[in-house]
């Protein structure tokens, strides 16, 4: 049945068209009109659309970010949220003048830490990894592990580190560079010099990291003010880690900072480290010349004044620019000294002051090219041992406290291919052993960094 | 004694006197969006800008000023793109401030609101610093600082919403106001068609591109590398068979290749303003895009 609608139609349709044909011409002459008008609207649309077109093709257009971010092609989920990962690869060749066995800081304790020159001819040094992401709202993390060239993986860091607190605080906690000073909490890549100044080696074995928890604080004000407390399981040099429960050693610290004008800009520095040793062993040799093992147990209190001063014409780092920093350290120590502990086993009191500064200066002279000069000198003081005054024991027990006022000189020069390598010539006139004999140092190093791009701290 | 105290007492209250009287405590990276709040914002905010014109935003320091300034910003308005990769991250992390950090409102990149342009197809350094999001240089294409103006405004509203209507209505006028000088720029730009040019650092790309100039070659061989006296040589051989009308470069830049390779090409070496500030009638957006053409219309005649 429905087939025949259609048909039905057209007759109808064609039986109208033909009982009205006087009106057909009236209808033509109207749809021609219409028609005209159409294809001169039409023509003006187009050449509007196609006026578009040719702006569009010119020039970039700024577009909603909706419609940008649809555009970006997405990443796979799977590794979407991989955290950043930064790799620096480090290596030196050295030549010394004496040899790096006997190195060694009069006056001072050996500490355990990585320090001195190292080894002579060509080593690898470490290869700091960093993998960092935000966690949640709340957290970041960042772990930065040196795999060294004695094939050993070392955490230097290890940390939590807050993002949400109120009122300008920030919370971190795990293994971290304390904040004290102003190097301590830099690394080894980021060093203007291939080592660290003779009194960071001296007195905190290159640089100290705890585990442990830091809350800093940020004052709401234009001038930088910032203060810092640390408290943690008080292991690492001088320190050292108790037999009891609780948190051991305190660190406090305040950073000042601020501008001068546009091309310069500052920031000083105080900190306070307040550590407990508990038969801190180290090893020595008696006048007779046999190997001992003695061990101090007592109380380890450190001050340190930092200060940067930074300067670029026009304030444009990226030209030319000179840093200039220093610090000063001044360590009191209290408590008992225990000589031979495997056969005299002889105790008595022991107390010492102990100091040091460096003073260093670097200028990025081209784009490319930075030269740098550090002085270093330590003063051992004469430590107040016991046994010695009360006759017990000599002096010369006690070599490797023997008096001592160790110094070095440093000038380098490094050449950046750009912002990810460095090729640094170092070197040293090094007086740390304090007995009239120079070590002279060279040093070529390379830095490489493929990765992330890391932001620089100040 | 007592004058020492008082004077003491004094600084001290000058040091921790919260130092806000508008309503919005903005921190911004560079000075284009600085002056882009600023129109935006009027009396409602105090706008602090991190860097000048003279700087390399590439290159800055994580300085403590900033991160005092970013410890009481409001609204953190930041260009983006990676641009400031090397500095930024440090600020929010040491700035202990909540309401600054991604994803809240007081963070807002202008980045967010374009489209970029050379967004590479692959990612390797061995092609020099580039910018995985594409190039970050937009703001030189004016209708890209219209772009980021309106979604601006908008962050401004949802971050001091009391000032909803104040933001309006200066959005409304800035918009009007930068269209009128949209119309008088491309005007002027007319005459710059297609010119042949030799720039600096691939920074220069949207403006070259709005303008419609032709890019003959970069005298940095590849982003972030200073060009070496070797592909110098090469480059004044290259442009002996195409010669430049122009060189243009930035006020931050070095300006020595730019000087060499304008004596060996005889085309002159123009120094842009490249940001607000850049030169002394770049006092603010409107008179960064003034000059600039001016500059430019100037050398091409």
């Amino acid at each position: 049945m429905s087939g025949y609608k259609p048909i039905a139609a057209l007759v109808a349709v064609a039986c109208a068209v033909l009982a009205q044909p006087a009106r057909a011409e009236d209808d033509a002459a109207a749809l021609r009109a219409e028609l005209d008008s159409l294809k001169s609207d039409y023509d003006a649309r187009v050449a509007a659309l196609e006026a578009r077109i040719a702006a569009l093709e010119s020039a970039p257009v700024a577009v909603p970010v909706a419609e940008a971010m649809s555009a970006a092609p997405a990443a796979s989920s799977a590794s979407a949220f991989n955290p950043a990962i930064s790799l620096v690869l480090a290596g030196s060749y050295a030549d010394t003048s004496r040899d790096p066995e006997d190195w060694r800081i009069a006056g001072f304790l050996p500490n355990g830490g990585e320090i001195g020159p190292g080894e002579r001819s060509f080593s690898l040094g470490e290869s700091e990894l960093t993998l960092a992401a935000s966690v949640d709202p709340y957290f970041t993390a960042q772990l930065t592990a040196a795999i060294t060239g004695e094939d050993e993986i070392e955490v230097e860091e290890a940390f939590f580190r807050t993002l949400a607190l109120p009122a300008g605080l920030t919370a971190k906690g795990g293994r971290f560079f304390s904040g004290f000073g102003y190097l301590n909490e830099v690394h080894a890549h980021a060093w203007d010099f291939a080592d660290q100044p003779l009194v960071y080696q001296a007195l905190f074995g290159n640089q100290r990291s705890q585990d442990g928890v830091q809350l800093k604080w940020l004052a709401p004000t234009d001038l930088f003010i910032e203060l810092g407390a640390e408290t943690g399981n008080g292991d690492a040099f001088p320190g050292t880690r108790e037999s009891g429960n609780g948190l051991d050693g305190t660190t406090l610290f305040a950073h000042v900072g601020g501008d001068l004008g546009d091309t310069a800009n500052w920031r000083v520095g105080g900190s306070w480290i307040d550590l407990d040793a508990e038969g801190r062993e180290y090893e020595d040799a008696d006048i007779a010349g046999n190997p001992v093992l003695n061990a101090f147990t007592g109380s380890s209190r450190t001050w340190v004044a930092d200060a940067v001063f930074k300067w670029a014409p026009d304030g444009n780092f990226a030209r030319r620019h000179l840093k200039l920093q220093g610090e000063y350290m001044e360590r009191r120590e209290s408590g008992e000294l225990a000589f031979d502990l495997e056969n005299a086993a002889l105790v008595d009191s022991y107390r010492s002051t102990q100091s040091g500064w460096y003073l260093q200066g670097v200028y990025q002279f081209t784009p490319r090219w930075r030269a740098g000069l550090r002085y270093d000198a330590l003063d051992s003081g004469n430590p107040a041992i016991g046994l010695v005054t009360s006759g017990s024991l000599a002096a010369g027990d006690f070599p490797a406290l023997l008096a001592g006022d160790p110094s070095r000189t440093t000038a380098m020069v490094d050449w950046n291919p750009s912002e990810f390598s460095r090729w640094r010539l170092q070197y040293s006139w090094d007086e740390a052993r304090d007995d009239g004999d120079t070590d002279r140092q060279l040093v070529l190093q390379y830095l490489f960094g493929i990765g992330a791009h890391g932001a620089h701290k100040y | 004694m007592k004058n020492f105290t008082c004077g003491t007492v004094a600084l001290l209250i000058l040091a921790f006197a919260p130092p806000s009287q508008a309503a919005v405590r903005v921190l911004a990276t560079t000075a284009d969006w600085g002056a882009l709040t600023r129109e935006l914002g009027g009396d409602r905010v105090d706008v602090y800008t991190a860097t000048t014109a003279m700087q390399d935003v590439h290159r800055v320091e994580a300085k403590p000023s900033l991160v005092a300034r970013a410890r009481t910003a409001d609204l953190l308005v930041a260009n983006g793109a990676e641009l400031e990769a090397g500095w930024l991250p440090v600020l929010l992390q040491e700035s202990g401030n909540a309401r600054i950090q991604r994803g809240a409102p007081g963070f807002f990149e202008a980045a967010s609101a374009v489209r970029l342009v050379e967004v590479p197809a692959k990612l390797d350094r061995s092609m020099g610093d580039i910018h995985p999001f594409g190039n970050p240089h937009f703001h030189l294409d004016p209708r890209n600082v219209a772009a980021v103006a309106k979604s601006l405004a908008a962050r401004l509203v949802a971050v001091d919403p009391a000032g909803a209507d104040y933001y309006a209505a200066r959005s409304a006028d800035f918009d009007r106001r930068w269209s009128e000088a949209m119309t008088r720029w491309q005007a002027k730009a007319a005459s710059l068609r297609d010119v042949p040019v030799v720039v600096m650092h691939r920074d220069q790309t949207y403006l070259l591109r709005w303008l419609g100039l032709k890019e003959l070659a970069a005298i940095e061989p590849k982003p972030g590398v200073p060009p070496s006296a070797g592909y110098l040589g090469e480059l004044v051989t290259r442009l002996a068979a195409t010669p430049p009308r122009m060189i243009l470069l930035n006020a931050y830049n070095d300006p020595k290749a730019a000087n060499w390779l304008s004596n060996r090409v005889h085309a002159p070496a123009v120094v842009l303003p490249y940001s607000v500030g850049g030169s002394a009638a770049a006092k603010d957006l409107f008179g960064l895009f003034d000059d600039t053409l001016a500059r430019l219309a100037g050398a091409a005649q």
